[in-house]
């Protein structure tokens, strides 16, 4: 691992997550990202499981918007998108949910979204309230760098790092260009396929995280099927970080109340996390 | 005029601002290996020949256009001519373009088709060329659609193809094309997506309507030998909009032509009611440009960016996008866009089926039923080309309760 080679030129390095995953290299620690539905059932109840997540050991929380037409996720997130839309979940509250979370916690929040509900905020709007609000990063599923320009331009401006993804079926030129359209990490889909838990990981992974090394200094996520303790540990020096969504969504549902939920979703992280290197945060 | 002279998209795939390609990374490489094998197909001789011996041979091509007599003087208007898609094997339009994608599937190696439905007619005409081709096929099908279109799901499983019901959100088009696209995202190196309309993301917008644009070939020579002149309207009905580009791509550049998109109005004007994306200025709530399905275009959604149910009698128009192209012809003034309703369509169902022995499908039923508002209005000279891009058997189960 590049442990001293610097980030990229355009990283704005302020970040909380360019800060996390510096100290998670020098602790030469695997981090998580922890993925959670913004809404799902309430926003009371994110925000209650969410901390506990950070308090956990997240070292990083992606809050997903929820969107009626959820093309990149399998049936656990796609639920999950559902229960927050029938409470009513906008994406004025998820912005007001980071607010909010931001007054309890420095843990590092990436807001995770199909591009529509942010075109129809406006991109300015959309980057000035989630700068204020305390998100430090944005990552849209259906954004690929060939049409964000102004995206990057607004939310760059704004200090916002952009997170775009690469896949088993991205060449190495174009992870390159993904990366350099990138701040904060470059996260990996580990297979080809939809959001969702699997019993292991895919062969080929070892190849995509290879050609991604080869074209960027970034750190490295993970995600995509990344459900257990033995799936973490296999990243285990290969990439600084695993992202773990639908198995955390699919605890936090069959938990009868938002502090079941919490609790449920705390134990997982934390045996995820020791299964990283470390068992939670001093 | 300006439309005339973007026939073609950009490099990023757009007409005007709409379209492109709004996907998740894992497709952006297959997209680009969609873009090069429809490329290097429209380069092959070989290619054109095989399409044209199947659109002739298997389908039924060139389809005739007919003066509609009677209801021309019935309506005591123009002289209306309609190109009979419904014709074609399997019954409408749509196999047009499953002969081409299903030839470019085989050319690029892909042995496993997908599709998205919501009549079912592109599912059948998927199906049917899979069959033809020996090739393994799955449709995807919202099940409030299986429902309403029960004969197409039959004759799609007599064909070979698995229907796959999909019970997600309004269960009809836009959740069978959501589908379809987590399908293709898992199994994108051995399947080939054969999308239904001029829809999605670059290239198929503009390859769907490549392979539609044949209809409006043949009917403008048709016309031209029949009337010695152009016609001065076509009218079309609008869901994702394939057969309406198909016929107008041929005329667009013929400044006297006007073009008429018809939509489905459902049963109000309200957002949820209705399935009108252009038609804003009739009325129609909800509309406004975004982002689904991997193309800018205009959508049915709410303030907050969430897309909308829509509703229509009629399962092919029920759909909360337009074809990108539809919105740059729309915005560029160069095609008009109105809507019909239920009632409308079902009346002009009834009105063609009496007067000149055509049962229409329902989706065509719209485009009949504006031209049926407008026609006594205007003059007798004038000459109109309506596309009638499929037949109704498959609506019988809704058309039966209004007899």
């Amino acid at each position: 691992m590049s442990q001293t080679t610097p980030f990229a030129a355009s990283e704005p390095a302020t970040t909380r997550i360019g800060r996390r995953f510096a100290e998670l290299r020098r602790a030469g620690e695997l981090g998580l990202v922890a993925y959670l539905t913004a809404g799902d059932p309430s926003l009371a109840a994110s925000r209650e499981i969410v901390l506990a997540a950070a308090q956990a050991g997240a070292d990083v929380v992606e809050l997903g918007v929820p969107f009626s037409d959820p093309i990149a996720d399998g049936p656990v997130i796609q639920r999950a998108s559902e229960r927050a839309l029938r409470a009513g979940t906008t994406l004025s509250d998820v912005l007001e949910l980071v607010a909010d979370l931001r007054r309890a916690s420095q843990v590092p929040l990436v807001l995770f979204s199909y591009f529509n509900p942010i075109l129809q905020m406006g991109l300015e709007n959309f980057a000035r309230r989630a700068a204020e609000a305390g998100a430090d990063g944005v990552l849209v599923t259906d954004l690929t760098p060939e049409e964000a320009g102004e995206y990057r331009r607004i939310l760059r401006g704004a200090g916002l790092d952009t997170i775009f993804l690469a896949a088993p079926t991205t060449p190495e030129e174009r992870i390159e260009r993904i990366a350099q359209a990138s701040s904060g990490f470059l996260y990996l889909i580990s297979r080809t396929g939809v959001t969702g838990q699997r019993d292991r990981l895919p062969e080929d992974l070892g190849a995509l995280v290879e050609r991604a090394r080869r074209a960027t200094a970034l750190p490295l996520a993970v995600g995509f099927g990344i459900a257990r303790p033995e799936h973490v540990r296999a990243l285990v020096g290969q990439v600084d970080a695993a992202v773990v969504g639908s198995a955390l969504v699919a605890e936090a549902a069959r938990a009868a109340s938002s502090a079941d939920a919490a609790q449920a979703v705390a134990a997982l992280i934390l045996s995820l996390k020791s299964a990283g290197g470390r068992s939670a945060h001093p | 005029m300006s439309a005339a002279g973007q026939l073609w998209p950009d490099a990023t795939g757009r007409f005007g601002p709409y379209g492109g390609r709004y996907v998740p990374e894992t497709l952006m490489a297959p997209l680009e290996e969609l873009e090069r094998g429809f490329a290097a197909a429209r380069a092959d001789a070989a290619f054109a020949r095989r399409l044209d011996d199947l659109l002739h041979n298997f389908a039924g091509r060139p389809t005739p256009l007919q003066l509609a007599e009677r209801l021309t003087a019935k309506l005591g208007g123009p002289r209306i001519y309609l190109k009979r898609e419904d014709l074609l094997h399997t019954g409408a339009h749509k196999i047009n373009n499953c002969l081409g994608q299903g030839l470019l599937a085989e050319r690029m190696g892909k042995r496993r088709i997908i599709a998205e439905t919501g009549a079912g007619q592109h599912g059948v005409a998927t199906a049917t060329v899979a069959a033809r081709l020996g090739l393994e096929c799955v449709v995807y099908m919202g099940t409030e659609d299986m429902e309403r279109q029960r004969l197409n799901v039959s004759r799609m499983r007599l064909l070979g193809a698995e229907v796959v019901g999909v019970d997600a959100g309004s269960r009809t088009l836009k959740d069978a094309i959501s589908e379809a696209m987590r399908d293709w995202v898992t199994n994108v190196r051995t399947t080939y997506y054969l999308l239904g309309s001029a829809l999605g993301p670059h290239p198929y917008p503009l390859m769907v309507r490549e392979f539609h644009k044949v209809i409006g070939i043949e009917a403008r020579d048709q016309i031209l030998r029949a009337e010695g002149r152009l016609p001065d309207l076509l009218v079309a009905c609008v869901g994702g909009g394939s057969n309406a580009i198909g016929l107008f791509h041929a005329f667009i550049g013929d400044s006297t032509v006007r073009l008429l998109g018809v939509e489905a109005g459902g049963r109000g004007h309200a957002l949820g009611e209705h399935a009108a994306r252009l038609a804003g200025a009739a009325g129609y709530e909800g509309a406004r440009p975004g982002v689904l399905h991997g193309a800018f275009t205009y959508i049915l959604q709410t303030a907050e960016g969430q897309i909308s149910t829509t509703h229509s009698v009629s399962a092919g128009l029920d759909y909360a996008a337009v074809g990108p192209e539809h919105a740059w012809l729309s915005g560029e003034g160069r095609a008009e866009y109105t809507a019909a309703d239920d009632d409308a369509a079902i009346d002009a169902a009834r009105t063609l089926a009496r007067t000149e022995g055509i049962i229409p499908a329902l989706e065509s039923a719209h485009a009949l039923a504006e031209l049926i508002r407008r026609a006594p209005a205007m003059p007798r000279e004038q000459v109109v080309i309506l596309n009638l891009s499929g037949r109704g058997d498959k609506d019988m189960d809704i058309l039966a309760r209004y007899l």
